[in-house]
């Protein structure tokens, strides 16, 4: 066999292909999963790649495994990742909590299909989008990205890997089933044009170290098991020593610092795309596939003449409240059309205050929508 | 300070965070005996200290990890092995030993111990049994005897436990041994030896819980289980693990089960990639430093 190394140039890839090599270029080395229908092409991907350049792919004997055993590995200092869809994303949804409480930086990918329950595993959905914000227990900042393309699969991978690094947290790629197994042209640059986020590593002795004890922005650095620093971490509500306190006053502490560090850096994190919000009378506000399907049904519109704006969350968490509030105040409605019945929906509406109507089109999953509806509801919007 | 009133510091104090101390343990628990041999084993093994990792997954065993003066972690309940899995296999040189509970490794987490004795994961696990769940206040678990009482078997347990150095030993791992905190010595004997061993080695330790479990039990005190286990421990190295069942207040068969050699999982890791590749484990070209560098890239 013949060893590659990360890919440069132009590939004809899907989009589950594109997240393990855009894991593979961010130095992701290592990869524990569970196969499941619509991720499971990531996993053969990682088992593939992850050996020629010497990184480790393991099957681990579910979903609750898999997300221990790279949060494992994250602190023995490798990047790590893993990819899932729903039933397994609920099964990692309990040490997506360690790893946020243990601030832990790694990636897990969600290929969304439609649920609830095993649901439709070869057709498409966007249900998790509120699993993916509040789907592990207690009070918590996350950020959740939403490709669009494989090109962005490959690209939000990295940028996934960059953010945890930087803000030492899981970070979630959500993608879906239409998105992860579509196959376009993917561009791989060259790998000096990539930048990578480095691990922030303790700048003090061991004796001094303290895990949890943040700098100015609220990150502290992060010793890596191995390294004589001699910490210890715990899922408890902790002190900056990482040991437990069970009182009222450091749940506050630990807990405001956990949703602060993101929601204190939104405008650092949140990346959206707006396109012809200016002078509009109603945006379409979408994300992941719909927003490829919305954006075909948005120039149909302006065909017919109306004042219809785009906006594509591509973080879709944290959301981009302020951009909402400012938004709702120039127009009459946002249209979100999404595959499932009402999340993302739900934060446009409370963002939007009542300045602004918000009109949901929902679509319940097994495909996207057609742009007819889509068009249908940008109509009744401007009535 | 010792009785002369001058400090005196113990030879395992180094290795403890004497500033998390009282421990949350019980009078009559066997959980400070069994973390003394544990800590003792590894200054005897002559083991890195920088590079021991103790990971512990929820329960009164499970609080170890925060007494420990090492890189330790406290992660979720019944995810210890594969949170070491995870840190083992991306760092093989980390000594990893998990020591946490029968409820936590046995029942929410069986599944892992069993996957992880397959693939002969290279890590210790100390499994402290008491036969219930302590710090929920007692309930029956997957070790808890035919007929004790416990708060969730208030009549009488009716469920058949399992006998875990039958099931480690079943499952693939290549060290089994069971001792009681009793037997301190052998103890740390056994996990000194277990330390210096490669594979899934696996180490019962059954421990008085007089708290919950013993004063349900007709051993209501620390000291009455400790002279339950003087008096029914029989020591019978290499007995088959399928004959060392425990029956309600009954005779201990404990010793050194297994000691085999199986290639590790990265020892099999290695041998294919040798075989697909023609060389050692390609040496990582964008390596843990260089990927924490800015603008670093793979080549």
């Amino acid at each position: 066999m013949s060893r590659r190394g990360p890919l440069v140039g132009e590939f004809f890839m899907n989009g589950d292909i594109a997240c393990a090599e855009g894991g593979i270029s961010a130095g992701c080395r290592f990869f524990a999963g569970y196969p499941i229908t619509p991720a499971t092409e990531v996993a053969e991907r990682m088992s593939s790649r992850l050996p020629e350049v010497g990184g480790i792919y393991i099957q681990m004997e579910d979903e609750l495994a898999s997300m221990n055993a790279i949060l494992g590995a994250s602190w023995a200092g490798v990047k790590a990742m893993t990819a899932t869809s729903g039933p397994g994303f609920s099964l990692m949804m309990e040490n997506l909590g360690l790893g946020i409480m243990l601030e832990t930086p790694c990636v897990l990918v969600n290929i969304q299909r439609a649920g609830p329950s095993t649901g439709l595993p070869t057709l498409t959905g966007q249900g998790d989008m509120m699993q993916a914000r509040w789907g592990s227990h207690g009070c918590y900042g996350i950020i959740a990205l939403s490709p669009t393309s494989p090109q962005e699969c490959y690209q939000h991978t990295i940028k996934a890997f960059n953010l945890s690094e930087k803000y030492r947290i899981p970070v979630l790629v959500m993608a879906d089933e239409i998105v992860g197994h579509m196959g376009e042209k993917v561009v791989i640059p060259p790998p000096e044009d990539i930048p990578l986020t480095p691990r922030r590593k303790p700048t003090v002795s061991p004796e001094e170290y303290l895990p949890y004890k943040p700098d100015a922005d609220l990150i502290p650095p992060m010793a890596n098991a191995g390294e004589g620093y001699r910490f210890h971490v715990t899922g408890l509500t902790h002190d900056e020593r990482g040991y437990p306190v069970m009182t009222a006053e450091a749940q506050d502490r630990l807990v405001r610092r956990l949703v602060d560090k993101i929601e204190k850096n939104k405008a650092d994190i949140i990346e959206i795309e707006e396109d012809g919000i200016d002078g509009a009378d109603v945006v379409v506000c979408s994300y992941g596939i719909s927003a490829r399907v919305s954006q075909f049904a948005v120039e149909r519109a302006r065909d017919e003449g109306i004042k219809v704006g785009m906006l594509r969350l591509v973080t879709v968490w944290p959301f981009p409240e302020e951009t909402i509030r400012k938004i709702a105040k120039r127009i009459k409605a946002f249209v979100v059309p999404e595959i499932n019945c009402g999340q993302i929906a739900l934060e446009v509406e409370r963002c939007a205050g009542g300045a602004a109507n918000t009109i949901l089109v929902p679509h319940m999953g097994g495909s996207a929508h057609r742009p007819e509806t889509i068009i249908d509801a940008i109509r009744r919007a401007v009535r | 300070m010792n009785q002369n009133g001058s400090e005196q510091k113990h030879y395992i104090d180094q290795y403890l965070r004497e500033d998390r101390m009282p421990h949350i343990w019980c009078p009559g628990c066997g959980l400070g005996s069994i973390l003394h041999c544990f800590l003792s084993s590894l200054i005897k093994s002559g083991i890195d200290m920088d590079k021991v990792v103790v990971v512990s997954g929820i329960g009164c065993t499970g609080r170890a990890a925060g007494y420990v003066k090492l890189d330790s972690f406290h992660t979720t309940h019944g995810r210890a092995i594969p949170f070491a899995t995870g840190l083992k296999i991306a760092n093989p040189e980390l000594q990893v030993v998990v020591f946490s509970g029968d409820g936590d490794l046995i029942a929410i987490g069986g599944n892992h111990l069993i996957h992880a004795a397959r693939r002969n994961i290279d890590m210790t696990v100390i499994c402290v049994n008491n036969f219930n769940y302590g710090m929920t206040g007692g309930q029956l678990g997957p070790t808890t005897p035919l007929g004790a009482r416990t708060q969730t078997s208030p009549i009488g347990n009716y469920e058949r436990p399992f006998s875990l150095p039958y099931l480690a030993a079943a499952s693939g791992a290549v060290y089994v041994a069971r001792w009681t905190s009793m037997h301190v010595r052998r103890l740390e004997q056994t996990i000194t030896e277990a330390l210096l061993k490669r594979g899934f080695r696996f180490i019962e330790v059954i421990a008085p819980c007089p708290t919950t479990y013993g004063r349900r039990n007709r051993q209501p005190t620390g000291l009455d289980q400790m002279r339950y286990y003087r008096e029914n421990s029989i020591i019978r190295h290499g007995a088959d693990p399928k004959d060392v069942d425990i029956d309600l207040n009954g005779k201990i068969i404990v010793g050194k089960f297994i000691d085999i050699e199986r290639p590790t999982y990265s020892d099999l890791l290695d041998e294919v990639m040798q075989r697909a590749f023609g060389t050692e484990l390609p040496k990582d070209d964008t390596s843990k430093e260089e990927a924490t560098v800015v603008g670093s890239a793979p080549k």
